[in-house]
């Protein structure tokens, strides 16, 4: 697998940015930090519309977009770009709009019905889009982006300027992409769940630098990130549904190193899951309890106790008795730490209270998931 | 009397479509560019607005004359003296003509901004493909006011066609001097018949001027 590389350093007004970071050439990058912290610039600049000198980026596959001596302009780029607003241009009709990077990319991989299916455009495609809702309007500027038949497709808060409702209604067509379409994702966004939700790798932006790059749940259980130590410190999960348990609503996912049970609103055999669990919904025993209304009790090991605050501290644990599984943050008081006198390397046994799926998939029209 | 009004037509029509072939690259410029002296190629151009006719007019005629600098300039072209002739006039006509074209389709094109041609260059679209495609449709409100005002503006000039036109008929002689002519040999009728005119016509211009631009908007938000 290849590897996207990317290093911006320079100044743009009066912002400094000194970013490097790769991202593998497949699934979503997010491009996380606080308002401000450059993740707009360095997302204009792969796209070329900021342009930096001295700045690199290359697709991984031997294809560079700008080095010392190239520095190729937009239309040269085969990027596909989301902007906050959708930016549709509001003289064109909705097909018009898709078609408009469409006709003067030279590939055809993409097709068009493919793309208003999958984004649920066909009832939208004679409107103009002054007609269109928020939500419908960012379908369309994304759909507009794909079938430009990007290489790379840069995504710069495409949900912040919607309203909940409109996020929730975006999302899982989002999340339908990912799976669908095998163009890597690089997607700024100051919005953890958001992140959560779609992420497979992260880069943690602050103040125009790169302070941490690496799969999420890596990432996310980095002792050296400020997430951890968070009250609401909460790690990801990918796993694949093994059985379903109907009567129940239950589905049984394995990730490495445990099965977990984990109510599921539509259960599909052999489907990639996504689970979240909140460092306060485990707790730690010594034993596995015998009669217990918790459907989850997982063996694992400790591998780091990681002081916190007012009395509460977070132990990282691997699963599986050999803890050679996925990382697990449990959140315990001080007291149950020194009463439990927990050591690194210990098997033990995660109660887990709470397991949340973070991507349901959207039901396909014929009532079959996706 | 109806000759001047086809001259004046013609003229109008000839100096809105210069107008615009030079207008709108020139006001382009003018919103996109970062050039220090774009501000000062602004204050040249609005300079009509504000100079009385007959100063322009008088440099206009000095610009003009045999051996002056417009006229080495068209030289090579086969035209051989500008002034007391309807190309003449055409060029009096877009100078005095040009901050009423340039100004609207500025705005124009300041009002939308960067984004939708950076919406259109990250779908390849080259920046002349962009301009022609995504710029002049987004402008078109302005570039259709700036065109009319230039087409009335220019049927309505007078200081400087009395500097530099000399009054020729069905060569220079436009309505609004043909009603000056009326007027001093005290010939009512017609000077009544054609001020009508221009004031019937004015009024259309202005008012097809306002919804047509309404509706473009419309259709543009």
């Amino acid at each position: 697998m290849s590897r996207i590389e990317a290093r911006f350093s320079g100044r743009v007004g009066g912002f400094s940015l000194d970013a490097a970071f790769t991202a593998p050439d497949q699934g979503v990058t997010a491009l996380f930090g606080p308002s401000g912290c450059g993740k707009t610039t360095v997302l204009r600049c792969i796209a070329g519309l900021e342009r930096m000198d001295g700045g690199y980026f290359s697709l991984g596959d031997g294809e560079v977009w700008q080095d010392g001596r190239v520095f190729l302009p937009p239309y040269r780029r085969a990027v596909g770009y989301v902007f906050q607003e959708a930016s549709l241009f509001p003289h064109l009709s909705v097909t018009a709009n898709l078609r408009y990077g469409m006709r003067r990319a030279a590939d055809r991989g993409v097709a068009f019905d493919e793309v208003t299916e999958l984004l649920g455009l066909s009832r939208l495609l004679g409107r103009s889009p002054a007609r269109l809702s928020g939500g419908e309007r960012q379908r369309v500027a994304i759909g507009r982006a794909l079938l430009s038949q990007p290489r790379l497709l840069l995504m710069d808060e495409p949900l912040a300027a919607l309203d909940r409702i409109s996020k929730d209604e975006i999302l899982p067509y989002l999340e339908r992409l990912h799976d669908a379409l095998s163009i890597p994702v690089i997607y700024v966004s100051h919005d953890f769940s958001e992140v959560e939700r779609l992420a497979d790798h992260l880069v943690l932006l602050a103040a125009g630098r790169v302070t941490a790059a690496g799969p999420l749940a890596e990432v996310l259980a980095d002792p050296a990130q400020p997430f951890c130590r968070r009250a609401d410190a909460a790690v990801v999960i990918d796993g694949r549904v093994e059985a379903v348990d109907v009567a129940y609503g239950l589905s049984r996912v394995s990730v490495a190193g445990a099965d977990l049970l984990v109510p599921d609103a539509d259960p599909v055999s052999g489907a990639r899951r996504r689970l979240r669990i909140a460092a306060g919904d485990v707790s730690l025993c010594r034993e596995a309890p015998r009669e217990t209304s918790i459907l989850n009790v997982l063996p694992a090991r400790v591998e780091e106790i990681i002081p916190g605050d007012a009395g509460q501290c977070g132990v990282r644990l691997r699963l599986g008795t050999d803890g050679a599984g996925a990382v697990l943050f449990a959140r315990i008081s001080e007291k149950s730490r020194d009463a439990l006198a927990l050591s690194v390397g210990e098997a033990l046994y995660a109660q887990v209270k709470g397991v949340a799926m973070v991507d349901f998939r959207l039901p396909r029209p014929d009532g079959a998931a996706l | 009397m109806w000759e001047t009004v086809g001259l004046t037509v013609k003229l109008a029509a000839t100096s809105t479509t210069l107008l615009l072939l030079l207008g709108t690259p020139l006001a382009w410029w003018l919103a996109r560019s970062r050039h220090w002296a774009k501000e000062v190629v602004a204050t040249v151009i609005a300079l009509p607005l504000v100079l009385p006719p007959t100063v322009l007019g008088f440099y206009l005629l000095v610009a003009m004359a045999p051996g002056g600098p417009l006229n080495a300039m068209l030289k090579p072209f086969g035209i051989a003296s500008l002034a007391f002739t309807f190309p003449g006039l055409v060029v009096g006509s877009v100078v005095y003509s040009l901050p009423f074209v340039v100004n609207p389709i500025r705005n124009a094109f300041e009002a939308f901004g960067d984004r939708p041609m950076e919406a259109a260059a990250t779908l390849r679209a080259r920046p002349f493909d962009a301009f022609v495609t995504v710029a002049l449709p987004l402008a078109s409100p302005g570039i259709l006011t700036g065109a009319i005002l230039g087409f009335a503006h220019t049927v309505g000039e007078f200081g400087v066609v009395l500097m530099i036109g000399g009054n020729i008929p069905g060569q220079t002689k436009v309505l609004s001097m043909t009603v000056l002519d009326y007027v001093e040999t005290l010939d009512w009728a017609p000077a009544h018949l054609l001020s009508g005119m221009m004031l019937g016509f004015s009024f259309c211009v202005i008012l097809t001027m306002t919804v047509l631009e309404k509706r473009l908007r419309r259709h543009l938000r």
